[in-house]
C-alpha cells in the first residue's frame, strides 16, 4: 500500500510555474480564478495527484482561499485527492459501452491486475476505475490513461492484456 | 448521395491542418463575413437558415443570438460548449479531432457577429488529445492572421482560448459551464437572468454547441436561404448523428434532416443494420436523456407512417409514443439487451452526475438507482415499478436545470413501454439473473393508433 504523506512539501517545476503565467493570461484582469481548473490539471500531470499542500500553493498563486480550490478539486471527477497508480486505466461504464461488453472488460481488468476498482497494485504501477460516458460510444468499449489521456478504442480482452504488458515494459 | 456540409472533406489527408483546410475552401467564411458583411447581416443569415441548437435543446440559434444584450462599454463573450458528455453522443469529439479548423472558423465568424473580442471553447477535460489539436489549430490560424489584432485588416480583434473542464456532465448545462469557466463548481444558475443578459463574469454571453458553431460556416458561405432548403419543415440543414450500440457500422454520420429512421438504421449507406444478424428491440434516439422507444415505435409513428430523423417527427406523439431529437445520440439495442439493466445503468449515471444542488434530483436519482438495482438483481417488488414512476414524476420539472428531467425521462419511458419486462424481473428473480427477456412483442406492428396526449 502507498502511504499518503499529506504534509510532504511540494515544489513546482520552473516549467509549471511558467505555464501558470501563460494560463492566467487567458482571462481578463481580476478574473484569474478562471485559471483554476486548467492549473489543477497541470499540477496533477506533474505530481500525479493533488495533495492539500499542492492545492494551497495553487490558492496562493491565484490569490483565492484554499477552500475555493478544495471544493473544486472534490467536485470534478478528474482530480485525484490521493495517489493513484502510475497508470490509471479509466474504463467507460455507461450504457452504450455496456451494450458492447464494457462490464466484461472491467471484470477482466480486475482479474488481470489483481486489485479492486480504485486500488493501486503493490508495485505502484496500475489502478483502474469505471468512469461515466467518455463520448466515444461508437467505438466502445473504450478506456483512457492520464495524464496525457491517451485513448484506446474498440477494446477486447486481448487488446487490454497487450496494453498492460506494454505499459509494464515502459 | 446525401449532401454534406460539415464532413464533406473529412477523409482528405491533412484536413486537420490549415493549409489543406484552406485548399478545400476553408476560411472563406471569415473573409466573406469580415470584409463584406456587418455583424447584424451575419446574424440575419443565421436566422434565415433556421439552424437549431445542436447540443440538445434545439433552440433556434439566430434567435438566441438576437437576445444578446449590448450595453455600451461592457464586453460580450461567445463560449463554445464542447463539454460533450451525453451518453450516446460523440459527434463533437469526431469533428474536433478530424477537422478542428471548422470549429475555429465558425468561432471567428460567430464572435464577429456577436461583437465578442475574447471567446472560449470549453472542452471536457477528458478530451485532452482534442484540446491539444485545437490549441495547435488556433496557433496556425493566428499565424495566418485569422486571429489576433485587426484580422484581415478589418479592424476586428479576437483572442480565442481553449478551456479544459474537470470531468462533470453537468457542465454541459450552459450556466454550469459558465460557473466552471469562472473556476467554480459546476452548479447551474437560477434563470433568469439568462446568459444573454448576465453570463460569463456577469457580462452578456452566448453559449453554443460545437456543431452549431461549425454550421455557421456553410451558412455564411452559401447564405441562410440555401441552408434552409435542406431538411424538412422547421428541421433545416444537416445534422451529425452519433450512432452506437448494436449496429453493423456505428459511427458519426451527417444526415439531411428528414431521413427515414428505418433507412438510417438498415441502409448500407448508413448504419448497415443490426450487428450479428440480430433483430432490433429498442432505440434511444437522441442521447440517454430522451425517452427510449421500442422497435415498432422507432420505425413508425403511432398512426403507421414512417418516422423521420427530424425534430418534429421524432417527438411526434409526445411522450406517449414519441421521443426527441436531443443531441443526435442514436443508441440501438438488439434483442439480447436487457432494458432493466440499461435503465439502471443510465440511472447510476444521472445519480453520479447530479450536482447535488436541488434535493429532488440529488435524492431522487439515487433512489431510482437503488430501486432499479434491486429489480435488476432479483430483489424487486411489484410495487417498486410504480414507485419508480412516482419518484420520476417528482423529480421532473422540480429542479433548477434540466438534469432532473433528463434523469426522470429514461426511467418513466422504459416503464411506459417495457413494463412487462420489469414485471418479469420481479416475478422471475432467479431466472432474470442469467436470462434476458428477449425481443418479446416490441418489434410487432403497432396494433392501433394510441391516444397521444399527456404522459
Amino acid at each position: 500500500m502507498l502511504k499518503v504523506e499529506e504534509q510532504q512539501p511540494v515544489e513546482f517545476s520552473p516549467a509549471l510555474i511558467e505555464k501558470f503565467g501563460e494560463i492566467i493570461g487567458r482571462y481578463p484582469q481580476g478574473k484569474q480564478k478562471s485559471a483554476l481548473l486548467p492549473m489543477l490539471h497541470e499540477v496533477q500531470a506533474e505530481l500525479g495527484w493533488l495533495s492539500t499542500v499542492a492545492m494551497d500553493k495553487v490558492a496562493a498563486r491565484l490569490d483565492i482561499q484554499p477552500i475555493e480550490v478544495y471544493e473544486v478539486a472534490s467536485f470534478y471527477t478528474m482530480y485525484f485527492l490521493r495517489p493513484q497508480g502510475k497508470y490509471m486505466l479509466e474504463v467507460c461504464r455507461t450504457g452504450p459501452c455496456c451494450l458492447v461488453g464494457a462490464e466484461k472488460l472491467m471484470n477482466h481488468i480486475e482479474d488481470r491486475l489483481g486489485v479492486k476498482e480504485g486500488e493501486v497494485t503493490p508495485d505502484g504501477l496500475f489502478s483502474w476505475r469505471g468512469v461515466e460516458c467518455l463520448a466515444a460510444c461508437g467505438y466502445g468499449p473504450v478506456l483512457q490513461i492520464g495524464p496525457e489521456y491517451t485513448f484506446y478504442e474498440n477494446l477486447d480482452e486481448q487488446k487490454v492484456d497487450a496494453l498492460i504488458e506494454d505499459l509494464r515494459k515502459k | 448521395m446525401a449532401r454534406k456540409l460539415l464532413l464533406e472533406h473529412i477523409n482528405v489527408p491533412g484536413i486537420n491542418t490549415l493549409d489543406v483546410y484552406r485548399q478545400k475552401g476553408g476560411y472563406r467564411a471569415v473573409e466573406k463575413a469580415l470584409k463584406t458583411l456587418t455583424p447584424d447581416e451575419v446574424v440575419e443569415e443565421v436566422k434565415k437558415s433556421g439552424l437549431r441548437g445542436r447540443g440538445g435543446a434545439g433552440f433556434p440559434t439566430g434567435m438566441k443570438w438576437s437576445f444578446l444584450a449590448k450595453p455600451e462599454g461592457v464586453p460580450r463573450y461567445l463560449v463554445c460548449n464542447a463539454d460533450e458528455s451525453e451518453p450516446g453522443t460523440f459527434k463533437d469529439r469526431y469533428l474536433m479531432t478530424h477537422i478542428p479548423h471548422a470549429l475555429i472558423e465558425g468561432m471567428i465568424v460567430s464572435s464577429f457577429a456577436l461583437g465578442a473580442n475574447t471567446s472560449y471553447i470549453y472542452v471536457r477535460g477528458e478530451m485532452m488529445p482534442q484540446i491539444r489539436i485545437l490549441e495547435r489549430a488556433i496557433a496556425e490560424a493566428k499565424n495566418a492572421g485569422f486571429l489576433g489584432k485587426n484580422i484581415l485588416g478589418s479592424g476586428y480583434d479576437l483572442e480565442l482560448y481553449v478551456q479544459p473542464g474537470g470531468g462533470a456532465y453537468i457542465c454541459g448545462e450552459e450556466t454550469a459551464l459558465l460557473e466552471s469557466l469562472e473556476g467554480k463548481r459546476g452548479n447551474p444558475r437560477i434563470k433568469p437572468p439568462f446568459p444573454a443578459i448576465a453570463g460569463l463574469y456577469g457580462c452578456p454571453t452566448v453559449v453554443n454547441n460545437v456543431e452549431s458553431i461549425a454550421a455557421v460556416v456553410p451558412i455564411v458561405n452559401d447564405g441562410g436561404d440555401e441552408y434552409a432548403k435542406i431538411g424538412i419543415g422547421r428541421s433545416t440543414g444537416t445534422k451529425l448523428i452519433s450512432a452506437s450500440g448494436n449496429l453493423v457500422r456505428p459511427g458519426v454520420y451527417e444526415i439531411e434532416l428528414g431521413l427515414p429512421v428505418e433507412e438510417f438504421i438498415y441502409s448500407d449507406e448508413w448504419c448497415g443494420g443490426i450487428a450479428n444478424g440480430k433483430r432490433l428491440k429498442a432505440t434511444v434516439a437522441g442521447g440517454s436523456s430522451v425517452p427510449i422507444l421500442p422497435a415498432n415505435l422507432t420505425l413508425k409513428l403511432a398512426n403507421g407512417e414512417p418516422r423521420l430523423m427530424s425534430y418534429e417527427s421524432l417527438s411526434e406523439g409526445g411522450f406517449a409514443t414519441g421521443t426527441m431529437m436531443g443531441s443526435g445520440g442514436f443508441i440501438a439495442f438488439d434483442e439480447d439487451q436487457c432494458i432493466v439493466r440499461n435503465t439502471w445503468n443510465f440511472s447510476r449515471f444521472y445519480h453520479h452526475e447530479s450536482c447535488g444542488q436541488c434535493s429532488p434530483c440529488r435524492e431522487g436519482t439515487g433512489w431510482m438507482e437503488k430501486v432499479l438495482h434491486r429489480i435488476e438483481y432479483g430483489h424487486g417488488k411489484m410495487s417498486d415499478i410504480d414507485l419508480l414512476v412516482d419518484v420520476s414524476k417528482k423529480i421532473e420539472g422540480n429542479t433548477i436545470c434540466p438534469l432532473g428531467d433528463a434523469a426522470a425521462w429514461p426511467v418513466a419511458s422504459a416503464i411506459r413501454h417495457f413494463r412487462d419486462e420489469f414485471e418479469w424481473h420481479v416475478n422471475e428473480p432467479v431466472k432474470s439473473l442469467d436470462t434476458n427477456y428477449g425481443l418479446a412483442n416490441y418489434a410487432e406492428p403497432i396494433a392501433k393508433a394510441e391516444v397521444t396526449t399527456g404522459n
